[in-house]
Formats: structure tokens, sequence, C-alpha cells
């Protein structure tokens, strides 16, 4: 997690994760459990021993149930008020307090005016920025960029995570991308064809992975990482991916022959032999040993297997997976202080939404932990103890002349929309942004293409505020006019996360600087000038206005070393 | 993958609002990747009609992978379409034929009335789960350890498979009675199962029972449609353990 605020990291992983599971667990969520009865444990990304919780190839789901149960106890009980197809689309700052927001009602199209002596956003992550990323398609950053053009810092902008074990893009009607499970790393090896001819072969048609002879593999992670292997974390394992296919080596036959194998023959043979073993047959036939690793694989990810099946219509149990990586998650957000407080006073931030805990480089099994850590067991103190000051502000009316202008403000937004009469669909500036992103602030980033992407990225916006069509009206359900109010947000923030990119003349986690890497490709970091937190003030509609402020990073636990993972 | 492209027409359920008729009305797609997903078919009729300047086609979605529960559409007469333990968003348009006429509907349900187009409001569901579908414990931060607690590999087993709800409501849109009961057993069985929820599973079983029958969802009579449509195939043996529970709650209630 380099480039976090250490002592943050440390609290999230020692204080409370354990709360974290106990308290999931008395919430009912059914995590594995060993035949004891107590909780199973296995590995995960970025680490070399047995320690994660789950549930299946399921856990975020399930841990996402669990807090869902919870809410809808306080539901039930009349504690929180529920608001269905609501979305905020801008926050109320009163005599520099956050004191509300204003709202749309999806269904009615209703504008409407909350007010509240403290203001929590908790709207995730803005991966969507890519266009395609395994982020759900409602995901969106305009809770918090709104937040931020009310004068809330936005920090790190550029550190994205981009997680190798996605499926590869099929082709341009593409909306999203699926994740597989990262637990599948833990059975699955890695690897590309090591001769040319036979990446061009496979992505032909002409010859099946399977044809491939064990010498003709090159496990690129095992032979690059032999310590860590296959469970590197997500952007070195990500990074590698690319470099090789970007050498020529990649098997999909898509349009940019992107993909690698993930394939988890061994490990059915292992475990298959070892399941004959406990049945007492100790000289088990091939055909016995396949058939019970194939059962024990089902067991462990049947579910994610059948998924796999479902997109792509090839059977895992008898061919690798195609895998490649995928936008996935945002370490970037709204700056918050260690209270999660922003820096408008009242405007707390939590989970995926803020930059706390993960500096460039989230570890797996963390964002539930960072979300449900903010959320149980950090706000309800740190909120109270904001609270206690405003003990005698009486209830805030929402009749007043800065709820008015917010509200004009959402109105004329809307308006501006609606009446445009523009030519292209929000979808179509969407792709092109997206494919800048991918292109230039992705994986691989250099001083010149990100000085392309700011150039690109603006003269986007201008075209999409004057040519963007948004049919139908504002009083009634209208998809389209969501989405064209959360392109217009992601549009702004991707030019601040290639502004971010450019200024950071290093390579840390998921930012990999092309110029600074060293001679087998590994990152470079530059410790002595960005051991720093970026955190950018708006300045008005000019995005590259925007003022750099630096929050420098003291470690007093653990010692700056780069990362080995050899 | 290699992609084939198809041509089909669309027979499409649309209705302006809650309080308007709706009715069917037919759009022909060409050039279908046979690689799309059925909502990736969706956007690409849309993208058609905004460039007509005609209104798209309004239908929920969001994680498109098979775990929000929110894609809901009744697809040639089937919750979530042709193929098994899938859910809309993870049907592929390989399962359809070049030329082949597709209907689309939203979910047909007293209890979940029509929003727009193929948009329903589902928030019965949400009422249901408010009425018990929890384990009574605060966010203290004090509870006891997980471990404390031995939990039978078996019993965690089976309270995981009916975890594995989405919420969806394909059960309620298949069944010829509108019975939520497959989505009730589900929940009622998670927590009953886990020496954790049996505390309350009394009460809980009775709120929430009450509940789905205040919301008008109706009564199973054993057809077992709701399991075949189940993306997540949760077995109705989870509405006989509901059953169970609720007949010895109400006889022991006091």
């Amino acid at each position: 997690m380099c480039r976090s605020r250490n002592t943050l990291s440390d609290t999230l992983v020692d204080e409370v994760s354990g709360n974290i599971i106990d308290q999931c667990v008395a919430q009912g969520v059914p995590f594995a459990r060993e035949y004891g009865g107590l909780l199973d444990n296995r590995s995960f990304g970025g680490t070399q021993v047995q320690r994660t919780f789950y549930a299946a190839g399921q856990t975020g789901q399930q841990l996402l149930l669990g807090a869902y149960s919870a809410l809808s106890r306080q539901i039930g009980v009349g504690h929180v008020k529920m608001y269905h197809r609501h979305e905020m689309l801008d926050l109320v700052k009163v005599d520099g307090k956050a004191r509300g927001i204003i709202a749309r009602n999806l269904v009615t199209g209703e504008i409407e005016r909350h007010s509240a002596h403290a203001v929590i956003i908790a709207s995730g992550g803005y991966g969507n920025v890519y266009f395609l990323s395994t982020n759900a398609m409602g995901s969106n950053v305009t809770a918090a960029w709104k937040t931020h053009k009310r004068g809330a810092l936005f920090a790190n902008p550029c550190f994205v995570q981009i997680h190798p074990t996605c499926i590869p893009v099929h082709g341009t009607n593409q909306s999203k991308l699926t994740l597989m499970s990262e637990s599948l790393r833990n059975s699955g090896r890695i690897w590309v064809p090591k001769k040319k001819e036979d990446a061009e072969a496979i992505r032909a048609g002409k010859m099946k992975p399977t044809q491939i002879a064990e010498d003709d593999r090159d496990y690129f992670l095992e032979r690059r990482y032999p310590a860590f292997g296959n469970l590197v974390p997500r952007d070195v394992a990500s990074r590698a991916a690319k470099e090789r296919c970007d050498a020529g080596y990649g098997i999909e036959a898509n349009n940019t022959n992107e993909g690698v194998y993930l394939d988890f023959s061994s490990e059915i043979y292992s475990k298959g032999k070892q399941a004959a073993f406990g049945q007492g047959d100790h000289a088990p036939s091939d055909e016995k040993i396949l058939e019970l690793g194939k059962k024990w694989i089902e067991e462990k990810y049947g579910n994610l297997f059948q998924m796999y099946e479902k997109i792509t219509d090839e059977n895992p149990y008898e061919t690798p997976m195609k895998i490649y990586p995928a936008v996935h998650y945002t370490m970037g957000g709204v700056w918050v202080d260690y209270n999660l407080q922003s820096t408008i006073p009242g405007c707390f931030v939590a989970g995926e939404a803020n930059f706390s805990d993960h500096g460039a480089n989230r570890l797996g099994a963390s964002a539930l932990m960072q979300g449900l850590a903010d959320g149980y067991f950090v706000l309800p103190y740190t909120v109270s103890n904001y609270l206690a000051d405003e003990i005698r502000t009486g209830k805030i009316s929402t009749d007043s002349a800065e709820f008015d202008e917010a509200e004009k403000n959402v109105r004329d937004q809307i308006n501006t929309f609606l009446n445009n009469n523009g030519t292209k669909s929000v979808d179509s500036f969407h792709k092109r942004l997206g494919l800048i992103m991918w292109n230039k602030v992705g994986m691989g980033r250099s001083e010149q293409g990100l000085k392309e992407a700011i150039a690109e990225i603006e003269a986007l916006r201008t075209e999409f505020r004057k040519d963007v069509f948004v049919p139908g009206s504002a009083d009634e359900l209208n998809p389209e006019l969501e989405k064209a109010i959360r392109v217009a947000d992601l549009i702004e923030l991707g030019q601040l996360m290639a502004q971010d990119g450019l200024q950071r003349n290093e390579s840390c986690g998921g930012h990999f600087r092309e110029e600074y890497q060293d001679a087998e490709g590994e990152t470079l970091r530059d410790d002595e000038n960005f051991k720093i937190v970026s955190a950018w003030e708006y300045k008005g509609d000019d995005i590259r206005q925007e003022e750099l402020h630096k929050e420098a990073l003291n470690y007093e636990f653990i010692k700056i070393a780069a990362r080995n993972y050899k | 993958m290699a992609s084939k492209f198809i041509n089909i027409t669309l027979k499409i359920w649309r209705q302006k609002n809650g309080t308007t008729k709706g009715a069917l009305e037919t759009y022909g797609l060409n050039n279908v990747s046979t690689d799309s997903s059925f909502l990736e078919m969706l956007d690409q009729l849309n993208e058609q009609l905004i460039n007509e300047r005609k209104n798209p086609v309004a239908f929920d979605h969001d994680c498109r992978e098979g775990i929000c529960g929110s894609c809901s559409l009744y697809i040639n007469g089937r919750a979530h379409g042709p193929d098994r333990g899938v859910t809309t968003c993870q049907l592929h348009m390989r399962t359809f034929k070049d030329g082949e006429t597709i209907y689309v509907e939203p979910w047909r349900s007293r209890a979940f009335p029509v929003i727009k187009d193929l948009v329903v409001d589902r928030s019965a569901f949400d009422r249901i789960q408010q009425a018990g579908g929890f384990v009574s414990v605060n966010t203290s931060g004090r509870t006891i350890d997980a471990n404390a607690t031995p939990i039978p590999k078996a019993d965690a087993d089976k309270a995981f498979e009916a975890a594995a709800c989405i919420g969806c409501g394909a059960c309620v849109a298949s069944c010829k009675n509108g019975s939520a009961m497959l989505f009730v057993g589900a929940k009622v069985s998670q927590y009953a199962l886990l020496p954790q929820g049996k505390v309350e599973a009394q009460q809980r079983v009775l709120n929430m029972v009450r509940q789905m029958d205040e919301e008008g969802f109706g009564n199973c009579t054993n057809t077992g449609a709701c399991e075949v449509e189940c993306p997540k195939g949760i077995s109705i043996e989870n509405i006989a353990r509901m059953n169970r529970e609720y007949l010895k709650a109400i006889v022991t209630e006091e």
C-alpha cells in the first residue's frame, strides 16, 4: 500500500479487520467453515499466506448483503429513511459548512431539497471514467465531483487499480467487463505461448491451447516472480500481461489481441490426486484423478466457472480461461482527514469515494474491509464528535439563498442538456472518453501521452457540451439524462486524472510512468519528491487551473523499500 | 471468440408510466454480435433509437454480471429468457437464431407495478426484508469472536446456498400465483440455519410472512416454476423449510 497513510492502513489491518469479520458473522454472513466448524481461510493476491476469510467466490456480494440486511433492520424500526431511485446532484453549503443536498427523484424527475447537520458521501469509485470497467453501470463520480466543485479537495485521482483477472473484450458493443474473482489465481497458472507463431495460430483458430506442450508455454509470472508467482499484486500481474500482449504473444482474437491464459489443469491434477489418496486410493487412474480434481474445483469455484462459461461459451474445466486486465478500483477520491471529513466541515466521505487507505495500490480483499470499517467503526464516532458541537443548532431550513442557488444550478444543467438539440448520444461520448483514458491514462503512461490526453479530453468536453443529444423530458424516468449528467462530470475528472499523472514523475503501485522503470521493467519510485498525497483544489470551469496541494506522508511503523516479489 | 452477427425482430413492451396503458411495439435490429449480452443488444437498439431521435427503451440494470439482481426481463415468456441459471445480463445473443422474433416484457406481478417500459418497482421485497430479514445486532465493534460459535460445515454450506439469492424477483414473475415464497424462503432459511439467526427465528418468519401477504404476493402451490427460473438455483427445499419454521412458530407463539 505504498503512498498511503501508514497509521491509517495500520489501523485498518490490525485493529478493525478482525472486528469486521466478527460483526459480519454476527449479522448472519455465511462465511465458509472448516469441518471443525471454525472459519476457513485462503490466500489472495499480494500475500504468501492463507489469511483471507471467504464465502465461495462471492465474498464481496455476501458482505454487501450483510450490510443491506443490517440497514433494512434500521429502516424497519424507523431509524433510517430510504430514498430509492434518487440521485444527489449538488452539495449545499451554508456558512462554509455542509448543510444538505439537492437530489433528483429519478422516477418523477422532481428536484428535492434535503437539509442536514452533516452530509456523508459513500458513492463509490470512478472506474467508469474508462467506459469499460468491472464497476456496475450505475457507478459514477457525480456526488463526489459535485462535492469537489463545492470546495472539497480531490486526492490522488491518477491512482487506479487495473485488475488482472477479467474476461477479455469481445467487441465494440461491449458495455462492461466481468471480473473473475482473484481467488482463481490461487489455483490457476497464467501463461501465453513461448512461440509467437503458436499465439498467431491460436488467434486464427487453427490451434487449441491444450495442444501446446508444457515446454512451449511461458508461465511469465512464475518466470519473473518466482517467490510470489501467480499471486503477485494486481498491478504487477496486469502490467506483466500487457507486456506479453504488447510483444505479440496475446491469445485473444479481438481487435487488440489482448488476452492471456489462466490454466487450472495443474491444480485439477494435484487436488484430484490428494482427494484420491484421501479416499485410500494410493494408485488412482488419471481418469479418477481428473474426476476428483474437477469436483474439487467445482466446490471451490463452481459459480465462477459457470459464469465464465455463460459469457464465453467455453468450458474452463476442459480448456484454460482467457483473461485480461481491466479497470477495477480507484484508490483516489475525495481528500479526507483521519476522521473521514473532507475539507468542507460537516461533509464526510466513506469507502471507495474517499482516497484514504490504499495509497497507490490496493491489495486483495480490502475494499469491502475499508468500506465496512469506515461505516461501522469510524463514522459513528467521528460524525458524533462533529455533531456534538452542533447540539444547539436547530433544524436547518431549506428555504435559503444557498438552497435556491444550488437548486438553480441543477435545474440549469438539466435544461441545458434537454434543450441542447445535438446529434450524438451520451454513450458515444462516454466511449470516446474511455478510449482516451485506457490508451493514455491506463496501465502505461508517459509525459507525451498524458499531455495529449489532456488536450483531447478538453476538446471532447467542448464537443460534448455542443453536440450531445438527450431525448425525453425532465419530469419522467429518463436514463439518458442521468447518464448525461454523470458523463459531464467524468469528462472533467478524466482531465484531472491525466494532470495528476503528469505531475507525478515516478512509478508507484497502479501508476506506471514509462519513463520511470528499471532495466527489467519494474517500477522506479521517487521517495524524495513524491512521498506525498496530491490533493487538487477546484478553481472553476477550466480544469487546468486546479491547484495542487501536497500532504507529506510519514512512515513510523514500516521501512520504506522497493517492493520485491521475486 | 469468433463473433457471428445476426438480425432480429424485437417486440418490446412500451409503457410511458405507471398510470398509462402499455403495448408491444416492433423494432428491427441488424448486426447483433452473438457475443453480446442481451442488455448489450438493448444498448445497441437504444443507440439506434436515439440516432432516429426516438425515445430509448427504459430497463433496469446495474452490475451486468449476475449479482445485483436488478435486470428483470421476461423474454419469450420466461423470466431472464431461455437459458438456465442466468440473469438477463448473463444471457447472450448466441442463444438466439438469425431472423428470430424476440418478445421482451417486464416482470408480470401485481406486487411489482410497472414504472416505465420494462422497469418495475420491486420495493415490496425491501419491505419484506425490513420486516425481519436480519439478525438484530448493532455495529458496536464488540460482538463475540466469530470462531466462538462453531458452525457445522453442512449448515454453513446450506445457509450459503440460500444466501446466494439476489432478490431479482424471477421467482415471482414465473409463478402462476405470483408467489414470493422462494425469495422469502431463502431469506428465512439463511438465518434459521445459522446459530446466530436461530435466536429470533420464530419472530422473523412470522413477520416476514405477514409482510409478504400484505404486499399482495400469492401462495405456493408447489409447481416448482420458481426453482427452474431462479438464476441462482435456489432450491424449493427452502420453501419447505420456511413452512416448517412458520408452523413451528405459529403453534408455539405466545
